[in-house]
């Protein structure tokens, strides 16, 4: 076990890990950030998608020991933001959730990909999600959902 | 249509993470269970020796099928699932102890500890070598590794080939599918100071949990309280599995007197539960030179692994459904379920239809093809119209029968008649060859004869104006809750708001069966309609003095309740109060039960189903002459649904349904080796990405169903039983090569 400094959804953060663990079980058991899902482990899936200083990676396939003063953020600290308001407003108007498991990662892939370009073309945005596994929606409203939250959140990205 | 937005009562908690999956819930003082597996796949006299694993500190328990209270086998319709093996290793799947440990990590390496013995015999492998006259008999019941055949014997097909212009003989094969919902099977349990046993589970039938659980305890079925909580997909895939992982935590919580958690990882889930069957398909079929199909002959075989499950149900859909939507009078079909070692399966979304359609769509055009005549005209003057017989005898009179206009929808959307005479044959001047194919069907809706088909709604009103809704439907992720609400907001005539969707327990809703088979709009909304009738009888019998006239004058619209006159209306804040101060309860209950069904086993006649979905849908694809890569262009998708309650959520299921039979065309295959899944994540087993999916078009076609109390049928299951035949005919158009197999692939060698 050793302190590992970091900041979480915005706040600092220290506490005792074993640096050999995984991001996603440190977020989720021991911080309690449940929208952070497991799906694979093995990173093919995208559910535990997380932002680490602002670039997507998947949280299974990050050792803790790797996130010493950096900064993570999972929805539970974007969903008050205008930008999560914005993609989560967005997402749920246009259908693009079923069973909702995958919907966070999604989420998440998708501020990434809004935050570096605002204007998404269609296979920008399939490149940007191609990440990320959906078993129930075919993507299609996902896709729409996105699209929306580019139109809407005009400055916002 | 009832609406046209996108509603979803659980939309938000989803996309915020709000809302709370089995490993998402936690109790203090929760215990963690892990399953142990051997490398064993056949194995007589198994002995378990878990004395490693107890030294592990923190490791509290090692079960065993010793310590089971209740009876370790269980299943849907034969008793032979071993929840935990006795003496008896029958797959790779088995499970042979459960550890329970403070932690996860802690159960994970103690796991690791439990040592097993056995003598292993020779596994059967293969439907081939479990058919052998001496082969070795898999199931612990029967004298045989046929655990089902279904016949039908409809005229006399053997009669009628003589008469016919073209006989065409093909054998086909399909894949083993996963059904690969996001969220593995998950459970926690938690003992209550009453004697209940809580269970939350990632399942998609909380009834089947609560038998599967009651049978392993050995304890009533009231001592299980089984909750819905939000499930990560199932695709019929949550079942029996998901059932036995509740059920084995359930065991834990009993005998530890804590909350016992497990956890699934992804590599369990492939290794542990049914997968669908793949099916050996032999036809022979008889053609006159019109193109009118005289006569049938098939054989199927489908690998039921090392346990039977549900497939006598899944392989008498097959057989119920074994050519088609067409109308054709000579048919002789025998389909059998077959053990061997293999992990075993079960149900997944399509059951025993997407290995059948694969088949028969394909034979379709190459009818076509043989006779010259184009593949619209063989389908439409070989498919069921208006009033036509089925084969199984079944008149389709009682709904509208939609095929032909299905069809055309789908031809007129997509082009097809301009396409399909563009289409390479195998011959292009660049690299790429060029096809579209298309394919139809029909859907029996609900159970059908396979089982009993009932469901239960309850209303329940408050003082306040709110109401309460819940019914015996399961939601999966599909989204039924939602159905639900809109169609009772349609009958009492109020908004939405109103109503609180209130997810039942086992403990407050009569069972209804499983959220399967394409049922859950159907049966559900009707037994709303039900409910909501009684409601409003009720209702109208203690407010119509209030409201100057008879209970029958009373009417519900517009967020309130009248009488005659526009004078005389109660908003429903003062009806409720109203129906409190007459110490009446504001609450009723409805059941919807299926129309009738009739079936004849030994002959396979019947009238199967109560009414059917019709469906058409094509696919553009290219075909690379260097790599033999196909690529998928486009995809339209017509089906004739009844009506839609929720429009969007209608064309989500569609393009969901269609991606995943995208995948049992491309590039979905459970792999094995001597009876180990070697494709246990989704780095092997390719479920599609957003990358691999071309423009889909989703029309939606409404006639409503008489049979159906709200006019909607459902759509789950035919979004994705045809479009593996639809993508194999384009390939076929493209390249002139027919592949009978499943995922399809191009061998380039052949394009030269």
């Amino acid at each position: 076990m050793s302190t590992i400094t970091f900041r979480l959804n915005e706040k600092n953060i220290s506490l005792e890990a074993d640096p050999a663990s995984r991001l996603l079980d440190l977020l989720r058991e021991d911080l309690g950030l449940s929208a952070v899902k497991e799906g694979c482990g093995e990173g093919e899936c995208g559910a535990c998608s997380v932002l680490k200083d602002g670039v997507l990676v998947n949280s299974c396939m990050v050792p803790v020991g790797t996130i010493e003063h950096c900064s993570i953020e999972t929805l539970e600290g974007l969903r008050e933001t205008d930008e999560g308001r914005c993609i989560i407003e967005a997402f749920a108007d246009t259908g693009a959730v079923q069973c909702g498991f995958c919907t966070p990662g999604m989420v998440m892939a998708s501020i990434a990909l809004l935050r570096s370009n605002a204007r998404p073309t269609l296979e920008e945005i399939k490149v940007a999600l191609s990440g990320n596994l959906c078993r129930c929606t075919g993507y299609d409203m996902i896709i729409k959902g996105v699209q929306l939250a580019a139109e809407r959140g005009d400055g916002i990205w | 249509m009832i609406t046209e937005k996108t509603f979803r009562n659980d939309g938000y908690a989803k996309v915020t993470g709000r809302a709370a999956y089995a490993d998402d819930i936690s109790f203090a003082g929760t215990l963690h269970m892990v399953p142990v597996y051997s490398d064993l796949i056949a194995a007589n006299n198994v002995v378990v020796d878990a004395s490693e694993a107890m030294k592990v500190p923190g490791c509290i328990r090692v079960l065993t099928a010793k310590d089971v209270p209740g009876t370790t086998c269980f299943g849907q319709i034969e008793q032979d699932y071993p929840m935990l093996i006795t003496d008896t290793i029958r797959s790779w799947g088995d499970v042979v102890a459960l550890v329970i440990a403070e932690t996860r990590t802690i159960a994970l390496e103690a796991s690791e500890l439990v040592v097993v013995h056995g003598d292993p015999v020779k596994p059967v492998l293969t439907i081939e070598d479990a058919l052998k006259p001496y082969a070795r008999v898999v199931p612990s019941y029967g004298d045989s590794n046929i655990v089902v055949h279904h016949r039908m014997r409809h005229g006399d097909p053997e009669a009628m080939f003589d008469q016919c212009e073209l006989i065409i003989e093909e054998d086909f094969e399909t894949q083993i599918i996963e059904q690969g919902y996001m969220e593995p099977e998950a459970a926690i349990c938690v003992p209550r100071h009453d004697g209940v046993i809580e269970i939350y589970g990632s399942m998609q039938h909380p009834f089947s949990t609560r038998r599967f659980t009651g049978a392993l305890l050995g304890e009533p079925l009231s001592n299980i309280e089984v909750y819905t909580i939000a499930v990560g997909g199932g695709f019929g895939g949550k079942d029996d599995t998901a059932a036995i992982v509740c059920a084995r935590a359930a065991l834990g919580a009993r005998l530890l007197s804590r909350p016992v958690k497990m956890t699934y990882s992804r590599e369990w889930s492939m290794r542990e539960s049914y997968k669908r069957h793949p099916y050996k398909l032999h036809y022979k079929v008889g053609v006159t030179s019109e193109g009118q199909i005289l006569a049938v002959k098939t054989q199927m075989y489908a690998d039921s692994g090392a346990y039977l499950s549900v497939t006598p149900w899944v392989t008498w859909r097959s057989t119920a459904q074994c050519f088609g939507p067409y109308s054709i009078e000579h048919v002789h079909a025998d389909v059998y379920g077959v053990a061997t070692n293999n992990v075993f399966t079960g149900a997944m979304r399509g059951f025993g239809s997407p290995q059948v359609n694969f088949a028969t769509e394909q034979l379709i055009d190459m009818i076509a093809q043989r006779l010259n005549v184009h593949p619209l005209g063989i389908r439409r003057i070989n498919m069921v119209k208006q009033g036509s017989s089925t084969v199984t005898g079944q008149v389709l009179d009682q709904h509208t029968v939609s095929m032909e206009e299905v069809m055309n929808s789908t031809v007129h959307e997509i082009g097809y008649r301009k396409k399909y005479d563009r289409c390479s044959h195998g011959v292009s001047e660049t690299d790429e060859l060029y096809g579209i194919g298309l394919s139809i069907s029909y859907r029996g809706a609900s159970l059908g004869a396979e089982g009993m088909d009932f469901c239960s709604a309850i209303i329940n009103g408050q003082y306040d104006g709110s109401i309460l809704l819940e019914t015996g439907i399961h939601e999966n992720g599909q989204g039924s809750e939602s159905v639900m609400m809109i169609v009772l907001a349609e009958e009492l005539g109020i908004q939405l708001k109103r109503i609180r969707y209130r997810r039942s327990s086992t403990s407050t809703i009569p069972d209804s069966g499983t959220t399967v088979a394409t049922r859950g709009t159907i049966m559900g909304s009707s037994s709303v309609v039900i409910a909501a009738k009684n409601f409003k009888e009720l209702l109208a019998t203690h407010l119509a003095e209030r409201l100057k006239c008879t209970p029958e004058e009373v009417t519900f619209h517009n967020d309130k309740i009248w009488g005659l006159t526009f004078a005389q209306s109660l908003t429903w804040e003062e009806a409720m109060k109203e129906l409190f101060l007459q110490r009446v309860t504001p609450y009723a209950f409805g059941t919807f039960k299926a129309p009738d069904v009739s079936w004849d086993d030994t002959v396979g006649q019947g009238n199967a189903y109560f009414t059917y979905v019709y469906s058409c849908q094509a696919a553009e694809v290219s075909v690379n002459k260097k790599t033999g890569k196909i690529k998928l262009l486009n995809v339209v998708a017509s089906h004739d649904i009844g009506k839609a309650i929720n429009r969007a959520m209608v064309l989500g299921q569609i393009y969901g349904g269609v991606t995943q039979g995208i995948g049992m065309a491309l590039s979905e295959e459970i792999k094995r080796e001597d009876g180990k899944i070697t494709t246990l994540n989704f780095d092997t087993y390719k479920i599609p990405r957003i990358t691999d999916l071309p423009e889909m078009t989703g029309i939606i076609v409404e006639n409503s169903d008489p049979q159906s109390l709200t006019g909607a049928k459902g759509i789950g299951e035919p979004a994705l039983e045809l479009i593996a035949p639809a993508i194999a005919n384009a390939v076929y158009n493209a390249t002139g090569i027919r592949c009978t197999s499943l995922p399809l692939s191009i061998d380039p060698q052949e394009l030269k």
